[in-house]
């Protein structure tokens, strides 16, 4: 699948909530890219769009952030700070797996073994005029979530 | 009464001894302390949040220190949120048992209470009322504090904590990861003036922060400082970006501040968590407040990243007005501070 430009912080919001418009749980999301290209930002969008109101606190400290929201649960996890994908069962990560849920992943690669498979992994990355993402799908669920990225 | 308390919340594990009537008798961080023999002279390199092989070491060596033993322990406080559920479950079962074991009552208490309350284990104690600004990797937070238990959040951090945006410039610009004070000293080297971050939040009325956006305006300036040196950018802009994103968060935390404490109409401010150490943070608030005859209050630095001392104190004083935790004990992850009981009256 092809590139995606994200030219600004408006941009990345927008698509983040044209992603609510069918994300259905259950479903695995991994977000990929650098510090600071976007990937909390974009999921700010996705949770706004889920209908959730306030504010959507980085969870790079907390390492996991539940949210209950009207039709679904969604976890925003953020493994940066993770050494050994091990301290994932210090959150209690495998009791919460087994409720159908939304899970947004950043740096998935932090938890390689312990994590569940994505649906779909979005990729970000700089460009001198923005962003760019590139979407790759796993799954049937995956696939279909994708292709409303190229729609309007 | 000598309360022993626990910290697990999150990364650090905690430990420490406080008497009401002689104060804080020894407190021990598990990072910060060799614990040779306990291990046999090998120190074994455990997993980031492995409470459970950190905690009983350093509950003995936190009773040597104060030259005390176990049944010399009245009472028992643990944090009970908020926190990583897996790491608060282990601080909250390894706290109420011993406290079961020895006999005595256990105390449940909020992380945030114990950042908050953590000033007043120094000398020059400040009185209630005071605004606390909590600030950390994790929070960033203005509270208004009228007595023990009576909180009220001012404002918050809407995206990034203070700390993260910190750590995480710091590692934009190439240090270390979590380099927010390694940052600092090379911002001591910069040119103030040759960069100009924005103060986020500051131009319109309320007292809740966003840091996020500073992160990626450092992160721009940084590639544009790249494009224009053909990629090789020289030690001196790495600092002087260092330098420009520090004044930002530092003149943002002071701006609100100062409109939290002519709203409150309060005098006193109280710094703690682990960004209250940074030492642009302490003089320009000192001065800013100095000249609007306000005071402000700080730990001292040990005390004010996660530490057992604060969860002993806000323990104590819980214990001291009859709170105890029944044997079933519920940490809880997400915990509101405005929902904790009151100790005593509001004091305005």
């Amino acid at each position: 699948m092809h590139e995606i430009h994200l030219a600004d912080e408006a941009a990345q919001l927008a698509l983040g909530g044209r992603l609510a418009e069918r994300l259905r749980a259950p479903f695995v999301l991994y977000l990929q890219g650098d510090l600071g290209c976007g990937k909390t930002t974009l999921t700010r969008g996705l949770l706004r769009g889920l209908g959730h109101q306030g504010a959507v606190r980085s969870p790079t400290y907390t390492l996991i952030e539940p949210y209950t929201l009207a039709t679904t649960q969604l976890y925003h996890l953020d493994l940066y700070r993770l050494t050994d994908p091990e301290e994932l069962d210090y959150l209690g990560l495998r009791d919460l797996l087994e409720i159908p849920a939304i899970w947004v992943i950043e740096w998935p690669e932090c938890g390689a073994g312990a994590l569940p498979p994505p649906d779909l992994r979005l990729q970000l990355e700089h460009r001198t005029d923005g962003r760019c993402l590139r979407p790759v799908a796993t799954t049937e669920a995956g696939l279909a979530l994708a292709r409303v990225l190229y729609e309007g | 009464m000598r309360v022993l308390g626990i910290e697990t919340s999150c990364d650090e594990t905690g430990v420490a001894l406080y008497d009401g009537e002689h104060g804080l008798l020894a407190h021990a961080i598990y990072s910060q302390i060799p614990i040779h023999a306990e291990y046999g002279g090998v120190v074994p390199e455990l997993a980031s949040r492995d409470h459970v092989r950190k905690a009983l070491p350093l509950i003995r060596e936190v009773l040597d220190k104060a030259e005390l033993t176990r049944t010399d322990i009245d009472a028992v406080a643990f944090t009970a949120g908020p926190g990583l559920i897996g790491a608060l479950l282990v601080g909250a079962a390894l706290g109420r048992s011993l406290a079961w074991a020895l006999g005595v009552p256990a105390v449940g208490v909020h992380h945030m209470e114990g950042h908050l309350l953590a000033p007043l284990l120094e000398d020059s104690a400040p009185a209630f009322p005071f605004v606390a600004l909590l600030v950390s990797g994790g929070h960033t937070q203005l509270v208004d504090v009228t007595g023990v238990g009576r909180y009220r959040i001012l404002g918050e951090s809407l995206d990034d904590a203070a700390g993260e945006a910190f750590d995480k410039t710091a590692k934009i610009l190439g240090l270390s990861y979590p380099g927010g004070p390694v940052l600092s000293r090379l911002a001591e080297q910069g040119d103030p003036t040759r960069y100009r971050f924005p103060r986020p939040m500051t131009d319109r009325p309320g007292l809740d922060f966003s840091f996020s956006g500073l992160k990626t305006f450092a992160l721009n300036t940084l590639r544009e400082a790249e494009a224009e040196a053909d990629g090789a950018i020289d030690a001196q802009t790495r600092a002087d970006i260092a330098r420009a994103f520090e004044e930002a968060v530092v003149d943002t935390l002071v701006i609100k501040c100062r409109r939290a404490l002519r709203e409150t109409g309060r005098r006193r401010l109280v710094l703690a968590g682990g960004v209250s150490a940074n030492r642009r943070l302490r003089a320009r608030m000192g001065e800013a407040l100095a000249a609007e005859g306000r005071e402000a209050h700080y730990p001292r630095p040990e005390l004010c990243t996660d530490n057992g001392a604060m969860i002993a104190y806000a323990g104590w004083q819980r214990l001291n007005a009859g709170a105890t935790e029944p044997l079933l004990f519920k940490p809880r992850a997400r915990w509101p501070m405005e929902e904790l009981q009151p100790v005593g009256p509001a004091i305005i």
